[in-house]
């Protein structure tokens, strides 16, 4: 039995197409259904309508609601002082009180009709006993004619002992037509309300579509190449505001990396490229000359510390992208940076010393910092052996931190030539290297990282000048 | 000492079983992670070096998680490609005991695989640390040489013990920012030579002998005859 599927698939005609499959191509409603202008629409103009009909509903019900339930009151009132009447002194005590209450009403609006059994007029107002005032029915709204003029009347039919029956109402012909002018203004203004309601449709589909049409082109564009395009923003602060921005700054780290990944790898290209021809020269060089086995095992020597010069090259770079793509915000913590500071300042101040130059420190008893400790660990660490590398014997190097608001700030002042203004801006990107640097051992990736590490800290890297001297100012955020 | 080296690249693989056994140690040598697994699992080493990739479905993690399951506590030591920090992290967590990345220095692999299966051996809690003449309380803080008192720094302490407890093994730079230090990166400075000289100034400058001998390509070596 489960097998037939199988079976029966071979049997279809060659060619046929698998009908069962195909979706049925969607109807000109469910397409634009589809699109969120479109249902935003809708549903802003079904909620202006439903807003519309319970404005209208509570007005009926405050308006011609109330005129009737007043009237409904009124005549109940009346019928219970004549019910009274009429159990204290039978009929003719009715009949008196009636006459009363007609010859009374200045408002010529009460009615009053009472007959005996036959149906015969004993007393009251009304022309007869109204034809579609059923025996059965005790209160409704109908025509009527007193004194030869037709009129609408509200009555409430009362069956007393004897088989005397008793109307009592009010004649409602002028409220009915109050009701019917509110009964028109309501027709109009829900024509007004569903004119409005669609024009506001419409106006908030464009909307809608407006802001996604430039999000949607701006989209487009990145997806072409132009990275410079970004989704405009209308300054008013609201919520497609909010979203520009947010898609704005996605775009500005989006071209961040792709410059970063363009600058390794021209770096790459370029510098990686002189110290491997340098070691392939020597290598070959040693291939080709070198006359005893100690030259050749000198020169491969040699060529192991060029390669593992490209190596550490190539680690600080993987350990720059890495830091950069923030994947290490995983392995944030806190801890105390002072401890991480004082070994610092323990591990370079033999060096200093062996270097005949002095390190001082000024730090405070606790710094609480949130982030990767190893990271700014390394980050000290980097500016601490430049600050050595370049600082001449018998100069000093500092190395002070504090606590900031936001979290800490970390510097580093030397007395080495420092860096000219013009360099400054570049000295953290890759490979850059100063003039004064070219002659001293380095890689030119010491600052990148420092700058990679501030960056994923929400901080930023300094470099000024210490008149002499370069003064980094490393600003960390212990973002949590 | 027995150790086993699980690599596929051929290569390497060769590099690293003829050097150990130049060291004097007997290596065995598995290809792929099924085979790997199979040695490990069956036959007793004193350490496995393991690559993280290998073919055969069986890769390094699995292979050490697999052995580890199984109650076998042999020192591991990863040997791989994978070098981000994530990548060596999940390594240690897997049960390695030490991780290095490649491209590596044979000297390196070869002084962390010696100090792993030492550790392995001591494992009691040591209060005196004797090297020759040199001695070190580990209670009170004090180190003696000749029946001299020498006074040390709480850092060059530190550092003389790590010495002590790999005497007469070579103790890379790296190992000593890592077990000292506990910094996992290469200062551009030479640091560890600044404190292991300050340090031989103290240990070795007013005695007639020097225990801290440098090895020459790879670090330092305490111990009472030149290596």
């Amino acid at each position: 039995m489960t097998g037939r599927g199988i079976v029966e698939i071979p049997s279809l005609p060659a060619g046929a197409p698998p009908e069962l499959h195909r979706l049925p191509p969607p109807s000109l409603i469910e397409r634009a259904f589809r699109s969120t202008g479109v249902r935003f629409g809708v549903i802003y103009a079904a909620l202006f309508g439903l807003s519309a009909v319970a404005l209208a509903a509570f007005l009926w019900w405050s308006t011609a609601g109330l005129l009737e339930r007043q009237t409904d009151t009124a005549i109940d009132v009346d019928a219970q002082g004549l019910s009274e009447r009429y159990t204290e002194g039978g009929v003719p005590a009715l009949v008196e009180t009636i006459k009363q209450r007609v010859d009374g009403n200045v408002d010529d609006d009460a009615i009053y009709l009472l007959v005996d059994p036959a149906f015969r007029i004993i007393a009251g107002n009304l022309d007869g006993w109204p034809e579609r005032l059923a025996i059965d029915v005790e209160a409704t709204e109908i025509r009527i004619s007193r004194g030869g003029v037709a009129s609408l009347a509200m009555v409430h039919r009362y069956d007393l002992a004897d088989g005397f029956h008793l109307v009592v109402g009010r004649d409602v012909e002028a409220k009915a037509q109050l009701r019917r002018m509110l009964a028109d203004a309501m027709v109009w203004a829900a024509g007004i309300a569903l004119a409005l309601g669609s024009v506001g449709a419409w106006a908030v589909r464009g909307l809608f579509r407006a802001t996604i049409a430039d999000v949607a082109a701006t989209a487009t564009a990145i997806g072409a190449g132009d990275l410079t395009r970004r989704v405009r923003v209308s300054g008013q602060g609201d919520e497609f505001d909010m979203l520009a921005e947010t898609i704005n700054d996605m775009l500005e780290r989006m071209t961040r990396l792709m410059d970063g990944v363009r600058q390794v790898s021209n770096a790459i290209a370029h510098d990686l490229r002189t110290p491997i021809t340098r070691a392939r020269a020597r290598l070959e060089d040693a291939a080709t000359h070198a006359a005893s086995t100690d030259e050749l095992r000198a020169a491969v020597d040699r060529a192991i510390v060029d390669l593992d010069g490209i190596v550490a090259i190539f680690q600080a770079l993987l350990r720059i992208a890495e830091i950069e793509a923030g994947s290490r915000r995983a392995a944030f913590a806190a801890f105390d940076m002072t401890p991480v500071l004082r070994d610092l300042v323990d591990m370079y101040e033999a060096v200093a010393e062996d270097n005949g130059q002095a390190l001082e420190a000024d730090i405070p008893d606790t710094l609480p910092m949130f982030g990767d400790r190893d990271m700014v660990q390394q980050a000290v660490a980097n500016l601490l052996d430049n600050a050595l590398k370049f600082t001449p014997a018998g100069q000093s190097i500092t190395l002070a931190a504090s606590r900031t608001g936001a979290g800490a700030w970390i510097a580093v002042a030397d007395r080495g030539p420092g860096i000219p203004l013009a360099d400054r801006e570049r000295a953290p990107e890759r490979f850059f290297r100063g003039e004064q640097a070219r002659n001293t051992p380095g890689s030119g990736l010491g600052l990148a990282l420092v700058q990679a590490v501030a960056h994923l800290h929400g901080g930023n890297l300094v470099l000024s000048d210490n008149n002499p001297g370069l003064r980094a100012e490393l600003q960390l955020q212990a973002i949590e | 000492m027995r150790i086993l080296v699980v690599e596929d690249d051929k290569d390497v693989a060769g590099f690293v079983v003829k050097g150990l056994k130049e060291a004097g140690h007997v290596v065995e040598h598995a290809a792929t992670g099924r085979d790997g697994l199979f040695l490990a699992a069956s036959e007793a080493f004193d350490a496995i070096v393991l690559d993280r990739m290998l073919p055969g479905g069986v890769d390094g993690l699995r292979l050490l998680e697999t052995l580890r399951s199984q109650g076998n506590t042999t020192p591991v030591m990863f040997l791989s490609a994978l070098a981000q920090v994530d990548d060596r992290v999940k390594g240690l967590k897997a049960g390695g005991d030490d991780y290095m990345t490649k491209p590596f220095a044979f000297a390196e692999l070869l002084a962390r695989v010696e100090a792993l299966t030492r550790r392995g051996r001591n494992e009691g809690p040591t209060t005196k640390l004797v090297v020759a003449d040199l001695e070190m309380d580990l209670l009170s803080r004090s180190v003696k040489r000749a029946g001299t008192k020498i006074d040390l720094q709480p850092r060059e302490f530190r550092l003389l013990e790590f010495l002590m407890r790999h005497a007469a093994q070579v103790v890379t730079r790296t190992m000593l920012l890592e077990g000292v230090w506990d910094y996992h990166f290469d200062p551009q400075t030479n640091v560890i030579d600044v404190h292991v000289s300050r340090l031989r100034q103290k240990i070795d400058k007013p005695f007639a002998t020097p225990l801290i001998h440098t090895v020459r390509n790879a670090g330092y070596m305490l111990r009472p005859e030149p290596p």
